[in-house]
Formats: structure tokens, sequence, C-alpha cells
């Protein structure tokens, strides 16, 4: 697929991983009260729109190759990603101790995982 | 109708600190597995039938121990915990045969070598599991609040 969305994706969700993660060692909720909530929910929103613009190209691209591609799966990745870091984020957001970001983690270090596998399923040889 | 104070904290308790990553781990093997082996049922049942079964089955019990923690009524910490051992007893059980007889198994499982597929932690999580629950058990709380 394209190469520099996915990198971009990948980079994006590390950082988000990381910053969740700084806030389990500080013992930080995320709290939409707060102004580092607030960024922190800003910045994943972001990395699910670029998802949701990963899912366009995905199946647009599902729809005009004619090459042998698990299209069940394909399709179940670029769906699955974005509902997972949804309700990771939900979950995190009702939890008001450090426990709350380390689900954020959890969730962020899913998404490259994902998107690994796609580029796997799509270019099988490589 | 309202509850009993000790059976509402406890069931707050499951859900909340630690059990959140718990859960949310649970959770996302619940999907994972789920999703797997309904692709695997649904495009190539007949390369490997019993693999694909357990998976099901697995999948099933993630399934049920998510909901189980994260509900933590006194009804559903009794259906974690048997679910918990249910995939303990699995992964040993599934991990050694895929080992030991490995022509059983044409496609991996998410138990197969103890869960090597997954960075060992279907094997840590029924046990996590299985702590968390005790460490959240309404006996335990009561004595830790008097």
């Amino acid at each position: 697929m394209i190469d520099v969305l996915s990198t971009v994706l990948i980079v994006m969700s590390l950082l988000a991983a990381a910053w969740a993660g700084v806030l389990v060692v500080l013992g930080r909720p995320v709290l939409l009260g707060k102004w580092d909530g607030v960024a922190l929910v800003g910045f994943l929103l972001m990395l699910e729109l670029a998802l949701v613009g990963q899912a366009i190209v995905g199946f647009v691209a599902l729809a005009g190759t004619n090459r042998d591609v698990d299209r069940l799966s394909f399709g179940g990745y670029l769906l699955g990603v974005l509902v997972i870091l949804l309700l990771a984020t939900a979950w995190a957001l009702t939890e008001r101790s450090r426990w709350g970001p380390s689900v954020l983690v959890v969730g962020c270090l899913t998404v490259p995982v994902m998107i690994v596998r796609l580029q796997q399923i799509w270019e099988p040889h490589v | 109708m309202s509850r009993h104070p000790a059976v509402a904290a406890s069931a707050a308790a499951t859900r909340s600190g630690p059990g959140r990553l718990l859960i949310a781990v649970y959770a996302l093997f619940a999907v994972a597995a789920t999703a797997r082996s309904a692709v695997q049922i649904a495009t190539r049942f007949n390369e490997a039938p019993v693999a694909y079964l357990l998976s099901a089955f697995a999948a099933v019990v993630y399934v049920v121990a998510t909901a189980g923690l994260a509900r933590g009524s006194r009804a559903s910490r009794r259906i974690a915990t048997v679910s918990c051992v249910v995939e303990l007893t699995g992964v040993l059980v599934v991990g050694a045969i895929s080992l030991a007889a490995p022509e059983l198994f044409p496609d991996a499982t998410v138990w197969s070598a103890f869960g090597s597929g997954y960075v060992f932690i279907p094997l840590v999580l029924p046990v996590l599991g299985l702590l968390w629950l005790r460490h959240t058990s309404p006996g335990r709380l009561a004595r830790s609040h008097r």
C-alpha cells in the first residue's frame, strides 16, 4: 500500500504510546479537564482520523487489484484498528489513576502491529 | 434495586486500577482470537479443523473471561474464575500436545507452544487473572478496610 502513510501512522502511534507511558510513570490519569489530557486525546483523535484515511485508501486499493489478497483479513485489520483505538481511549478515560494511560500504551502499541500485519497480507512475498 | 455496599465495591474493584489494564489485554485477545478464528473457519476450515475449532473455543473463553472481569458481580467473578482455569488448562494441555505431536496441528492456535506466537501472553494472562480475582475478592477487601 502507501508506505509513507503506514510509516506516519506507525510513528504517530509509537509517539502516543510513549506519551501515555510517561503519564503511567508520573502516575497521572488522562483527564479531559486538564490541558495535557485534552492534548493527548486530540492527538489520538488525529491518529484515528489518519487510520480512517488508511481504511479508505486500503479499501480503494483492494477494489482496484486483481491479485490474490486475503480480502477478509485485510478488511478486518483496516476496520479493527479503528475500533481498538477508540475502545482503548474510552476505557482509559474512565479510569482516574495511572492505570488509565496504561490501557493507552497497550492500545497504541497494537496499532503498529496491525499495520505491519496489513503490509504482510498485502505483499505476502516481502 | 440497591446492592449491598461490599458487593458494589467489589464489582468496581475488578475493573479499576490494574484491573483496567488486565481487562484491556483480555479484551484485545477476545477480539483478536474471535476475528482470527472466524476468518479461519469461514475460509479454510478443512485445512485444520481441530486447530480452528480450538481457536474458536479459546476465543469464546477470552470473551467470557473479559465480560466476567469487567462486570465483577459475584456471579460473574465465579464465571471469570472458571474461564481463567479453563484458559490455563487449555494453554498448558494444547501447548504440550502441540510440541509433542505437532502433526495434530497443521496450523497454529493461540495456545500452540504455550502461546509463544503471542509472546507467551496467553500463558501469563490466566495466572494474572486468577491472582487479580483473589486480590479483589470481597472477603479480602472487607478485611483490608477494617
